[in-house]
């Protein structure tokens, strides 16, 4: 385990070094002048100077990316020169909107793919398992936009059940809150579960041909028993694994979704970050999202090793 | 750090080789069936349509009638008109030139610097491969849209600058496609007898290992073009692709969900199109991959 984690950590060490050097060039990929372009059209030459002070353009690149890393490891991703508060603080009032969202998006995906999965891989071939295939390739050849435009237009459009867009907070309103988030997180649980049904079914029709699986038919076990306390942990693996990597993309928020449904999160505060052209907001969020996917992938590996005891002993392919 | 695309997960495909000489199709194309000839048929009118739309005589895409609004489908308009009054399928021809130059531009810019970073690690090896395969897990622990998003924020929304990124995100999965296939092309038989006649490294890599990756690569490119076209897509839909009034799929969409009460067609029809179309590249690569594929891995 300790090999494997030496493994690991070095290599997180370089990917967070080449993610945290691309959020600090962005700034480099400006044309012209960046003090310029980022003080915007009607600053003063005094505030340009200022700004190019703050930014300490004057110093050497590695300088500035030191200074920039030590002043993010410690909270500061700077401050908005438009909105006038820190990255840090508008990050962290609208994470708790993105982190909503993800926990109902996985629930949504996992609750309808956790029984698909089981059903199409117990009568693999079937009616089910055609139908639901049919149905995930189908869902997965669908961008979030247009989902979400078919789900408005369905459930708040013509049944009017929910609010089209909006947000309500948790707790002005748990209900209303619940109703705000339902289109935003089936958008996102839809997709979630047309892939998580494909990757359960094909590890669950493996895990069923194991011997000890015939073992406990032969023991005359109930069926559901064998598929859900038997087959169900071995063949999660694959599946944690891309619930990981989902969970880490979706905590910088869902950039469209979020735009789409008016949820004021992480990805709608970098859309209107851009629609702004609020660039060190734009800078700081795209650190702190690229950030959290890497450390959250990391945590995830680590989870599997965890386990999958075949992981840690270095015995399986990856 | 292995992160496989959770769209992409299975999709690396090792091929039946192709006999070195061998030119034209695989034999496995032929049984390729209706289930990829009508997708494909579908992206050949769209890519035509696409391609031939100044000869077409269609209205002018952004021509705007303000008295005939979200008009309905009929003479003068076979689609109707959005809610500018500008003529839908005027808009959505000029929109695929948009959608699919991306798509297709980015797909092979990132298959043929890709698919030849991946060939030559997969057979050089060494300290080579290592490096490449540590330089394409750093690009994928990336997530793509912020990746996109922030460099055109910075850089600008140039149809090329848009193709020049989105083909560079696609650089580290061909390059995975084509590493794998080329690792287990290198050990077949046929690649040791060519050594044995005298053939050089470049010639087995370009006459005995590049026809036998072509079409596991080339039907991966099918699903890169699908996402490809999401991800163009997905900043149309923004606001952040190419800058109106330039008419593109994804901006279409959006331009009409404030009217879905009045006028729901705007926004459906173009996303229906849309949809049809990443359906048939998903189909048609679907079937493709089943053809050219002896077995499925997820290196």
């Amino acid at each position: 385990m300790l090999a494997y984690l030496r493994g690991k950590v070095l290599h997180l060490v370089p990917v967070l070094f080449a993610v945290t050097c691309f959020s600090f060039l962005l700034t480099s990929l400006l044309p012209g002048d960046v003090a310029l372009v980022m003080a915007g059209p009607n600053a003063t030459p005094q505030a340009v100077a200022a700004l190019r002070s703050e930014l300490h353009l004057d110093q050497p690149l590695p300088v500035r990316y030191v200074e920039w890393v030590g002043a993010a490891l410690r909270g500061d991703l700077g401050t908005s020169p438009r909105s006038h508060s820190t990255v840090a603080q508008s990050i962290e009032d609208r994470l708790p909107i993105s982190l909503e969202l993800l926990v109902l998006a996985e629930l949504i995906g996992l609750l309808i793919a956790v029984p698909a999965g089981i059903a199409s891989a117990y009568r693999a071939g079937g009616t089910f398992d055609q139908f639901a295939s049919g149905a995930a390739f189908g869902i997965l050849a669908v961008p979030g936009f247009v989902v979400a435009i078919v789900l408005i237009y369905l459930f708040a459009v013509q049944m009017d059940l929910v609010p089209a867009t909006g947000y309500t907070p948790l707790l002005t309103d748990p209900l209303a809150n619940l109703r705000s988030f339902f289109l935003p997180a089936l958008t996102i649980g839809l997709g979630e579960a047309a892939a998580y049904t494909r990757l359960l079914r094909s590890d669950m029709i493996a895990t069923l041909q194991e011997d000890y699986i015939a073992m406990a038919r032969a023991k005359g076990l109930p069926t559901w028993h064998i598929l859900t306390r038997h087959a169900l942990k071995p063949s999660s693996f694959t599946l944690l694994t891309v619930l990981g990597i989902n969970i880490g993309r979706l905590m910088g928020g869902a950039l469209i979704v979020e735009t789409i449904f008016a949820l004021p999160g992480v990805g709608r505060l970098l859309v209107e970050s851009i629609y702004a052209r609020d660039l060190v907001v734009v800078q700081g969020v795209v650190a702190f999202v690229a950030v959290a996917f890497v450390l959250v992938n990391f945590a995830v590996d680590l989870l599997y090793a965890v386990l999958d005891p075949r992981i840690r002993h270095g015995r399986a392919v990856a | 750090m292995a992160a496989p695309s959770p769209d992409l997960a299975g999709a690396v495909v090792v091929a039946a080789p192709v006999a070195a000489r061998q030119r034209g199709a695989p034999a496995g194309w032929r049984r390729l069936g209706l289930a990829f000839w009508l997708p494909a048929g579908w992206l050949v009118v769209v890519t035509l349509l696409a391609l031939f739309v100044p000869l077409l005589h269609l209205p002018d895409p952004n021509l705007q009638d303000l008295s005939d609004r979200g008009g309905p489908a009929g003479a003068g308009h076979v689609l109707g008109t959005d809610s500018l009054g500008r003529d839908m399928l005027s808009r959505l021809v000029w929109g695929a030139r948009i959608s699919l130059t991306v798509g297709y531009a980015s797909t092979l810019l990132g298959m043929v610097v890709g698919g030849l970073v991946g060939m030559a690690a997969g057979y050089v090896r060494g300290r080579f491969e290592a490096v490449v395969v540590a330089t394409m897990d750093a690009l994928l622990a990336f997530p793509a849209l912020v990746l996109i998003l922030a460099i055109t924020t910075f850089a600008g929304h140039d149809i090329r600058i848009i193709v020049g990124v989105i083909g560079f995100l696609g650089i580290p999965a061909f390059a995975r496609v084509a590493r794998a296939n080329t690792l287990a092309l290198a050990q077949r038989e046929f690649v040791l007898a060519a050594r044995a006649m005298g053939a050089g490294e470049l010639r087995i890599l370009g006459l005995e290992i590049l026809p036998n990756i072509v079409a596991p690569v080339l039907t991966f490119g099918l699903l890169a073009v699908a996402v490809a076209m999401i991800a163009e897509g997905a900043l149309a839909f923004l606001g952040l692709s190419v800058p109106p009034p330039s008419a593109s799929w994804g901006a279409m969409i959006a331009d009409g969900r404030g009217d879905l009460d009045t006028w729901p067609q705007v926004s459906l029809i173009p996303a229906a199109v849309f949809f049809l179309t990443i359906f048939a590249l998903n189909l048609a690569a679907d079937r493709m991959r089943r053809a050219v594929s002896v077995r499925e891995s997820r290196l």
